[in-house]
């Protein structure tokens, strides 16, 4: 094997994944390195999407089945619960950026558009400023991006009266977009910027629900594709440092692209640059980002007057320096 | 790169927010800093170095911490009354922050944890999306993410101490990880540290600390079971 690593490195440096995945197609490990890749996987051993997920988790992570199920069903009801909580108890953070947004969104008179999108806008805030008092919540896939899947999916399931167990297969759709996107991009406020988080979030929520409402493979990965081409470019810029603005209308605001490339992809409207390219771009972005605008604080919406001003009330800034022979070698 | 993830790295962790590396992370280095202590501490002195010293207050890494000493997990939402709680079972504990120590990760955490006549200082780095590494144990290189289970050995510096440290594991059916050994000086302690995938039985720990070359034996499983 290995001479033939080298052989073929000699021949072709893009040609040694191919390689192999030409001479065992089946071969899991190389199951979530595209989209592409993904979609002839299900259709060569005729498996659905989440199928392949679990089988994922279970050669590659020897998971049994029973407790991935298990995962998944307490993942989704810390989701719920994240919701409920930031609708009923108080959410004030520390740096009082964050007071009790998600409550005044629901209970407004007036609907903008309709009572179900006030609620989803509503559930996805709610999560995420439970996320940022300190509460309990799932990174799906970072804490940053936290309230999107449960503002999504709880709002989906109450409109559509879908079983949990619909959902949870949605979730292991979502997951497997998320793995795509780890391996083609990145998933890193710090390496990619907000798209890599909101966007990805975003990107798996608009995946799992086209699936859930019974989309075919390729509107599921049309959604993503829409999804990340609407997500582009976001920078990660939060004010002081803190998971705080504009991290959780971004939860909000990355909630409704969802809805809507969702509602795009399943009138089979094609998003013209196939899915794997749209990831690949994301990650070039990324990669050209400059730095200030990856979680660094430095740029942006941190670097207004304002956001100066917040960082300097709510940083320490009393912290020792020491002096050189003091310093650990 | 490493291996790819799992599910529940996209899915997942459930955790206390507001972030991976401020909250989750923290929680961690505390909770494998106390079972080198071999329980909670009586009194703590945390020091959050560089990035960490001006942003851990913001991110309540403080809290993170602290619940993190008296064993909390990272989903545990009792985190965030940690001050109260620690307050009731009497926890001594001084928070320091040092801007310019540039030769650690940025954000790193020093622990010097003490219970009756026990000290002990832990340097843990937490590296993002929850995962950390312990840098060192009182002193030694131990670079362990306290993921699986770890044993560190304080040992003399004797021929052939690594052939049967690795002996009496393999005897135990299970697999070493990574191993690494420091020490300070010729002929002075040798600090051995290994991380194996499975963990071993408490006669087989006993065993070893009664080698009369061991100084100090501890033994670390899992941190997050």
């Amino acid at each position: 094997m290995n001479q033939m690593r080298a052989f073929f490195f000699v021949v072709n440096t893009n040609g040694i994944g191919e390689f192999y995945k030409r001479i065992n197609p089946n071969n899991m490990s190389f199951l979530f390195d595209s989209f592409k890749g993904w979609k002839q996987y299900c259709l060569d051993k005729d498996i659905t999407l989440y199928d392949s997920v679990i089988e994922y988790e279970m050669t590659q992570k020897n998971k049994k089945e029973a407790d991935i199920w298990t995962g998944l069903g307490k993942a989704y009801q810390v989701m719920k619960e994240a919701v409920d909580t930031g609708l009923q108890e108080d959410m004030t953070s520390r740096s009082g950026m964050i007071n009790n947004g998600a409550k005044k969104v629901y209970k407004h008179p007036l609907s903008v558009l309709s009572p179900e999108f006030q609620r989803l806008i509503a559930r996805a805030l709610a999560a995420k400023e439970v996320n940022s008092c300190m509460g309990r919540v799932v990174a799906a896939p970072t804490a940053g991006a936290s309230g999107i899947l449960p503002g999504t999916l709880y709002t989906l399931q109450e409109i559509h009266q879908l079983e949990d167990q619909k959902i949870l297969e949605g979730l292991l759709v979502g997951a497997g977009i998320a793995l795509i996107i780890e391996e083609k991009a990145s998933l890193a406020g710090a390496v990619g910027g907000c798209q890599a988080e909101t966007g990805s979030a975003a990107a798996m929520a608009s995946g799992a629900m086209v699936f859930c409402l019974g989309g075919s493979i390729d509107q599921i990965f049309n959604a993503v594709a829409i999804t990340i081409q609407c997500m582009l470019g976001l920078v990660c810029d939060p004010v002081a440092g803190l998971v705080e603005i504009p991290c959780v209308v971004r939860n909000a605001s990355a909630s409704a692209i969802a809805n809507s490339s969702a509602q795009i992809a399943l009138a089979d409207v094609s998003a013209v640059i196939p899915v794997d390219e749209c990831i690949e771009a994301m990650g070039e972005i990324g990669a050209s980002m400059e730095t200030r605008y990856k979680e660094t604080a430095l740029g942006g919406l941190a670097a207004t007057l304002t956001g100066q001003e917040i960082a300097k009330r709510v940083l320490i800034q009393d912290i020792e320096i020491l002096p050189d022979e003091e310093l650990p070698q | 790169m490493g291996s790819k993830s799992s599910v529940f790295d996209m899915i997942g962790p459930v955790m206390i927010g507001p972030s991976s590396s401020h909250t989750a992370g923290v929680v961690r280095i505390a909770r494998a800093a106390i079972r080198v202590l071999g329980g909670s501490p009586e009194n703590a002195v945390i020091t959050f170095y560089n990035s960490f010293a001006r942003t851990y207050e913001g991110h309540g890494s403080d809290k993170a911490i602290l619940g993190g000493l008296m064993d909390f997990k990272t989903d545990d939402p009792h985190i965030r009354e940690a001050f109260d709680i620690i307050k009731e079972r009497g926890i001594q504990y001084t928070f320091k922050s040092i801007g310019n120590a540039s030769v650690y990760h940025p954000n790193t955490i020093k622990l010097v944890l003490t219970k009756g006549a026990k000290t002990i200082e832990v340097i843990g780095e937490s590296l993002g999306g929850g995962l950390i590494n312990i840098a060192e144990v009182d002193g030694f290189n131990a670079n362990f993410t306290a993921q699986s289970h770890t044993l560190i050995i304080k040992a003399q510096d004797v021929a052939g101490a690594i052939a049967f440290i690795s002996n009496i594991i393999a005897q135990e059916q299970t697999n070493i990880a990574t191993m690494s050994v420091s020490r300070k000086g010729k002929n002075d302690l040798a600090c051995h540290v290994i991380e194996m995938d499975s963990g071993i039985r408490a006669t087989t720990i006993d065993y070893l600390k009664t080698i009369p070359w061991i100084k100090d034996l501890i033994y670390i499983p899992d941190i997050d079971l």
